[in-house]
C-alpha cells in the first residue's frame, strides 16, 4: 500500500492520456458485459436444461409430427421415467413482431416434468379445471401487461379451427415464475385437449416429446434405445439431451457464441495494444526516474512490480467501470429487444470472467515495459 | 557500516571498460583509491576522464571489469543485484547534478522514497522526512513540487533525499554544476556542514576548482589514472 501513492502519481502524470486509455478499456469491458448478456439470451435454457431430460422429435425435422400414441411406447422403454408432449403453435398476438413461444401441453404431466416453472397452487388448479385455460411466463406477462383473468386472442398461422376460424382465444389462469434466474419465462402454454379437439387437421399428432430418464448418466444410451424403438417406422425419431436440443435451436441463426467471442477478441486485442502502448510510452518517458529509484535502493523486482502495478491499476479502473456500466445498462435499460429475449441478465460467472480478463490485460499490457524497466542499467539510464 | 582501520572506501586495481560495438573503451585502468571515514573528497578531471564512472563504482551503481571495491569492509563488487540494491539503500546517499527529483511527487514525497524500502511506519517516515528537510532548510517547502522550487531548492531536496536514511557515505555528482554561484555556495556550505557536524563521508565529482576548495582533499583523474596534481 505504501507504493500506491507513487503508482497513482505516475498515472496522474499525463492525465489526458490516462483518461483516454481508461475510457478505451471501459468501453471494451462494457461491450464484453453487454455481449455476454446477449449470449446468455441466445443460449437461454442450455445452462438450466434438465440433465435428466431428453427431447424426442421427428428424425427429419422438428416441423414433422410424431404420433401421440408414441408416448406409451416411450414410457415402456427401460430407464424412462415419464414422457410429455408439446406442439409448436406459432400464433400471432396483435402483430407478428410480438413474438413469444406458444405450445399446447398436458398441464399436469407438463408441470411435473418442469419443476423449474413455479405456479401457485390456485393457478395450477385453475389450469387443470379450465379447458381454455393458459399460463404465461413472467417475462411475457410483463412485456404485454397480461394479468390473470385476461382473455388472450392468438391468430393461428399454422393451425386453423374446424370451423375455419384462425382466431384462438385463451383464458389466462396463471403466470409462472422461473426457479432460477436463467429459466426461460417467455413461453405461453395452453391445454392440448382443447387444441386437439378444435384443430382442423393433425388430430392425434404432436410436435415432440420431453422424456425424463431415471439415470442422467444413461441419457445417451436411452436416447439410442428410443430411436431404435421407432426405427423403420413411418415416423422415425431423433432423441437427444435437452441441452443439446436447445443449443441446436439457438444455432439455427448461427453460432452466436463464436460470433460474439470473435468480436470480443478483436476488441480486446485492439485495447491491449492501446494500453500496452500507453505503458510503453510512460516507461520510455521516465527512464531516468526509474534509474533514480534503483539508485536509491529499489530492486529490479520492485521496479518491475511498480510498472506492473501501474498497468493493472490502469486496466482495473477502466475495466471495472466498464463492467459496472454494462451491469447498469443491462439491469436498468433491460432487454434491447423489448422482450424477444427470453432472459437478459449479467451472469455472476461472466462478471468473474470479466474481472479475470481485467487482471490478464493489466499484466499483458504492462509486461514488456515492466521487463524493460527491470533490466535497466542504472549508470546507463542516469546518463540519458 | 563496519570500520576498517578508519578506511571507509578502498578501491584496488580497478579496471572499467565499456564496449561500443566491437570497440573497447578503457575508462579506468588499475586505479587505486583509499578514502578515510569522515573525509570530504573532491574528484576533479576533464570530461570523459572517468570521474562519474568511479563514483558509480563506489556507490554500487555499476561494477568494475576488474579489481575490487570495498566499502565499510564489504566487497560490494561481489554482491548480487538484489543485495547491492539493499546495501545502497542503507549506506549510500546520492546527489545528482540535475537533482533527478520525481516531478510528480512533492518535496516530502521525493525525500520519502528511500524510506519506502524500510519497515518504518508512515508516521515514522514522516518524522524522518521532516528532519531531513529541516536540515537542508526547506521545512516550509514540503508540499511543493519540483517545478515550484528554484534550482538551489531542488538540489536541497535532493540532498535531503540522500541523507534521509542517515547513510555513512554521500556521493555527489557535480552537485553545483547546474546552479548559479550563490545557490552553489549554499549547497557547498550545506555539504561541509554535513561532513563536519554529522560526520558524513563525502565524495564529490566537480569541474569547479572553487567547489573543490570546500573539500578536505582533492584528487585528479585523467585517462583513467589518479594523481594528486591537476594534469596539464
Amino acid at each position: 500500500m505504501k507504493y500506491l501513492h507513487l503508482i497513482l502519481s505516475n498515472l496522474k502524470r499525463k492525465k489526458l492520456r490516462t483518461i483516454l486509455t481508461m475510457l478505451s478499456i471501459m468501453i471494451a469491458f462494457t461491450l464484453f458485459g453487454y455481449l455476454a448478456a446477449v449470449r446468455v439470451a441466445f443460449s437461454a435454457g442450455v445452462d438450466v436444461a434438465g440433465v435428466d431430460r431428453l427431447v424426442v422429435r421427428h428424425k427429419v425435422s422438428i416441423i414433422q409430427f410424431l404420433p401421440e400414441k408414441y408416448r406409451d411406447q416411450i414410457e415402456r422403454i427401460e430407464g424412462v421415467d415419464s414422457a410429455v408432449f408439446a406442439t409448436w403453435f406459432g400464433g400471432i398476438y396483435q402483430k407478428p413482431s410480438n413474438f413469444f413461444g406458444q405450445m399446447p401441453v398436458e398441464p399436469e404431466a407438463f408441470l411435473d416434468m418442469f419443476p423449474e416453472y413455479i405456479l401457485d397452487d390456485d393457478e395450477r388448479e385453475a389450469w387443470l379445471s379450465t379447458r381454455t385455460g393458459a399460463v404465461v411466463g413472467r417475462v411475457t406477462a410483463d412485456r404485454f401487461g397480461f394479468e390473470v383473468g385476461d382473455r388472450i386472442p392468438l391468430q393461428g398461422t399454422v393451425w386453423s379451427k374446424k370451423d375455419g376460424g384462425t382466431t384462438w382465444e385463451f383464458d389466462l389462469v396463471g403466470i409462472y415464475e422461473g426457479a432460477e434466474k436463467g429459466t426461460d419465462t417467455s413461453n405461453f402454454f395452453f391445454r392440448h385437449d382443447y387444441f386437439d379437439e378444435a384443430r382442423s387437421y393433425g388430430e392425434g399428432q404432436i410436435g415432440w416429446y420431453w422424456v425424463r430418464v431415471d439415470d442422467p448418466e444413461r441419457a445417451a444410451e436411452i436416447a439410442g434405445l428410443i430411436d431404435k424403438e421407432f426405427a423403420n417406422s413411418p415416423a422415425e425419431t431423433k432423441a437427444e439431451p435437452e441441452g443439446a436440443f436447445v443449443q441446436g435451436f439457438a444455432n439455427q441463426i448461427g453460432n452466436i457464441a463464436k460470433i460474439l467471442i470473435a468480436i470480443l477478441v478483436a476488441v480486446f486485442f485492439t485495447i491491449l495494444l492501446v494500453a500496452g502502448n500507453t505503458m510503453a510510452q510512460t516507461v520510455r518517458e521516465r527512464i531516468s526516474e526509474l534509474a533514480v529509484l534503483k539508485a536509491v535502493g529499489f530492486t529490479d523486482r520492485s521496479v518491475l512490480g511498480l510498472v506492473l502495478g501501474e498497468s493493472c491499476l490502469l486496466t482495473a479502473v477502466g475495466g471495472l467501470a466498464g463492467l459496472l456500466l454494462a451491469w447498469v445498462l443491462i439491469a436498468v435499460m433491460g432487454d434491447p429487444t423489448s422482450g424477444a429475449f427470453p432472459v437478459f441478465f449479467f451472469r455472476t460467472r461472466d462478471i468473474v470472467i470479466g474481472v479475470a480478463l481485467i487482471l490478464m490485460m493489466g499484466v499483458a499490457a504492462g509486461l514488456l515495459p515492466a521487463l524493460q524497466a527491470q533490466r535497466l542499467r542504472i549508470a546507463d539510464a542516469l546518463r540519458r | 557500516m563496519s570500520t576498517d582501520n578508519g578506511l571507509l572506501v578502498d578501491v584496488k586495481e580497478v579496471d572499467k571498460l565499456f564496449k561500443r560495438g566491437s570497440e573497447e573503451i578503457h575508462v579506468l585502468g588499475g586505479l587505486n583509491l583509499e578514502i578515510p571515514r569522515g573525509e570530504f573528497l573532491a574528484l576533479m578531471g576533464p570530461s570523459g576522464s572517468g570521474k562519474s564512472t568511479l563514483l558509480n563504482l563506489i556507490g554500487g551503481l555499476d561494477r568494475p571489469s576488474a579489481g575490487t571495491v570495498t566499502v565499510g569492509g564489504e566487497r560490494i563488487d561481489k554482491l548480487s543485484n538484489r543485495r547491492l540494491a539493499s546495501w545502497r539503500s542503507r549506506h549510500v546517499g546520492l546527489v545528482f547534478q540535475f537533482y533527478n527529483l520525481l516531478p510528480v511527487l512533492n518535496a516530502a514525497r521525493n525525500v520519502e522514497l528511500p524510506l519506502l524500502l524500510t519497515h518504518l511506519s508512515a508516521a515514522k517516515r514522516k518524522e524522518h522526512v521532516e528532519t531531513a528537510l529541516s536540515i537542508v532548510g526547506l521545512s516550509h517547502r514540503m508540499k511543493h513540487h519540483p517545478r515550484q522550487l528554484s534550482g538551489g531548492e531542488q538540489q536541497r531536496v535532493g540532498i535531503a533525499r540522500a541523507i534521509v536514511t542517515d547513510p555513512t557515505l554521500l556521493l555527489c555528482d557535480e552537485p553545483t554544476g547546474d546552479l548559479d554561484r550563490k545557490a552553489g555556495d549554499e549547497i557547498l556550505e550545506l555539504l561541509q556542514t554535513l561532513n563536519k557536524e554529522q560526520g558524513k563521508t563525502i565524495v564529490m565529482v566537480t569541474h569547479d576548482p572553487h567547489a573543490a576548495h570546500c573539500a578536505s582533499r582533492t584528487v585528479y583523474l585523467d585517462k583513467g589514472q589518479l594523481s594528486r596534481e591537476p594534469v596539464a
